[in-house]
């Protein structure tokens, strides 16, 4: 039956995508164990899983729900913050490192969550260019709000501030654990890289299989026409907002992963490049590409790394890769070439499935 | 026969402009109803009102004895009332199936923890939607089309999937906006049957919005001609094709 090969045929290709996050995994393990990883690669391989993580979560909204989003920089930043608030307040009670930064993930993710409905709200009533620039607005808001909360804890409990970490008014003994623009310093460096891709392994099952659901459905759908959609019954708002959400909560999640691999984490990061670097991610790793996406994020973010011996013209070449790599997704000629090269042996594989 | 479709008095003005003025309908269960008219007439206004896309400023709309003025677009299509669009609106990139299983959305639940982590619920209630999907893609002659994505369908097809997906929600009226808009004659041909067929086969009843003179009086029973928002003329499709008025407002001599 035609259903039944169809759901193979997805079935096949989301396995794909698993298996080459387990293979690169498997790889780095073994560069790691002959030690032929430089330092400054494996203290990228965090950073690698987050944008991930990241490229994966905006891809469900820029490419699954058809609205472009250029705030999820600031849902990485509720993540990250709320993830190593808990992590600072409960690193005396939960002594086991793993299961504690699991709380933490989740924390970041539901909160980012929160954030994500917050936001979704008001910004889903908008379309187009007009959705675009206030989530980018609610980016930054939340960016120069972190930057001035000051949060401390003593005998008395917590201490809220928006002032400066004077105006807290702490006993002797008490500890300042957000510190306005200085953020949150010593959180427990509990991030790993396995972690990471199990993260990554998680947020890939989580919105593959969320596509290839009524949900996801009914998301495309609202996408590919609004009207129709409404038409045959299909609640907007509520899928609109359910993308949203979910895109935010996985955010949230790298955000937590993140902040436990820095020493210092300071909400200035979460700026408007940082978002952009990932709506990079997605448009080159192909719009509604979930697999382009984490293949974009780990070669974008690998690239200025292994450029460095060229100093001067690293970022000369990123900017050619990138337009290299925008040409062969996109131009038609090089859709064309690709066809003709590689097409058969795509085609080979589509007759063996049937 | 008991009326599924009853519309009083209907009217809604856009500014200054009447669009459509004191309009009644009433179609029996299982009727084939044409509505027709000039370029401008009101038709898809009319299509528009009764779908909850404008809301009337004044009249009726009773579905199966049940008021339709005043609710969503959305609470019309779960009352009943399903349409397809002039300008063919399909969900472009998705599969054919996909398009026919977004109609049966409302039909076949889960939860969205069962989606994501395929519990037995996700996988019984997927099954049935696949195995309903290809019945209906079947009746239109797209079973052979299902895994292909809506875009890359020819003209003809489109128009079928349109109507597909609008039975997959499973109404008691269909509407159908010009669905032989630019076809050729053959193609209009195999579209009649395919409506006549959808009205035996599912006992359905249609209302459809039509140009094409010879898909009107050989399928409609029944036609309502519209024009400047004002009904001219209503009754037996012969009677109302050879009315002198409706002759000159709109066939021509």
């Amino acid at each position: 039956m035609t259903g039944m090969k169809m759901k193979n045929k997805t079935l096949k290709s989301n396995l794909i995508t698993y298996g080459i996050v387990v293979a690169a995994f498997v790889v780095v393990q073994i560069l790691l164990q002959t030690g032929s990883l430089s330092s400054l690669m494996k203290g990228l391989l965090i950073p690698l899983c987050v944008y991930v993580v990241l490229a994966i979560s905006l891809n469900l909204v820029v490419g699954i729900s058809g609205e472009l989003s250029l705030g999820h920089a600031g849902f990485m930043c509720v993540g990250a913050f709320a993830s190593a608030f808990f992590s600072k307040c409960t690193e005396a009670s939960i002594t086991v490192g793993p299961l504690r930064f699991c709380l933490a993930i989740l924390t970041g993710a539901v909160f980012a969550g929160i954030f994500g409905i917050l936001i979704g709200i008001p910004v889903l009533r908008l379309r187009g260019d007009y959705l675009a620039i206030v989530t980018l607005a609610f980016g930054e808001i939340i960016k120069n709000v972190m930057n001035i909360f000051y949060i401390g804890v003593d005998s008395n409990g917590f201490h809220f501030s928006t002032k400066d970490q004077f105006s807290l008014g702490m006993e002797a003994d008490g500890k300042i654990i957000i510190n306005g623009p200085q953020g949150i310093t010593g959180t427990p460096k509990d991030s790993t890289f396995l972690i990471g891709v199990i993260l990554i392994l998680i947020t890939l099952f989580i919105v593959l299989n969320l596509i290839n659901s009524r949900d996801g459905r009914a998301i495309m759908s609202i996408r590919d026409n609004r009207i129709a959609a409404e038409s045959i019954g299909i609640n907007i708002t509520k899928y609109k907002l359910m993308a949203f959400t979910v895109s935010a909560a996985l955010a949230g999640a790298a955000g937590a992963l993140y902040s436990h691999n820095l020493a210092t984490l300071q909400a200035s990061k979460f700026n408007f490049n940082t978002s952009i670097l990932v709506l990079v991610f997605v448009v080159l790793g192909g719009i509604g590409n979930i697999r382009g996406s984490v293949i974009a994020a780990v070669v974008l973010t690998a690239l200025p790394e292994m450029l460095r011996g060229l100093s001067d013209y690293r970022m000369l070449i990123y900017a050619i890769v990138l337009i290299v790599m925008m040409l062969f997704n996109w131009a038609p000629k090089a859709l064309e070439w690709r066809e003709r090269y590689f097409g058969r042996f795509f085609k080979k594989n589509a007759k063996e499935g049937e | 026969m008991s009326a599924v479709l009853e519309v009083k008095n209907l009217g809604i003005s856009f500014g200054g402009l009447r669009a459509v003025n004191e309009f009644n309908l009433t179609i029996e269960k299982g009727a084939l109803y044409g509505l027709i008219g000039p370029n401008g007439a009101g038709k898809t206004t009319v299509f528009n009102l009764l779908t909850g896309v404008y809301k009337p400023s004044e009249g009726s709309v009773l579905l199966d004895g049940q008021e339709m003025v005043g609710k969503s677009t959305i609470e019309i299509n779960k009352a009943g009332i399903a349409r397809t669009f002039q300008n063919i609106r399909l969900f472009k990139q998705m599969t054919v199936l996909d398009n026919v299983k977004a109609g049966l959305h409302n039909h076949f639940k889960y939860s969205t923890f069962s989606g994501i982590f395929h519990t037995p619920a996700y996988r019984k209630a997927e099954k049935e939607m696949d195995e309903k999907a290809m019945e209906l893609l079947e009746v239109f002659g797209l079973d052979g089309d299902a895994g292909q994505l809506a875009a890359n369908l020819p003209y003809g097809k489109q128009r079928k999937l349109e109507i597909a997906r609008a039975m997959a929600t499973e109404p008691k009226l269909l509407l159908l906006d010009e669905p032989a808009a630019g076809m050729n004659p053959n193609e209009t041909k195999e579209l009649m049957e395919t409506i006549h067929f959808v009205r035996d086969h599912f006992e359905m009843t249609i209302l459809l919005i039509e140009h094409d003179m010879k898909l009107v009086s050989g399928i409609c029973e029944k036609l309502t001609v519209l024009n400047f928002g004002e009904v001219l003329c209503q009754g037996d499709t012969s009677e109302v094709l050879s009315n002198p008025q409706v002759i000159t407002a709109y066939l021509g001599e």
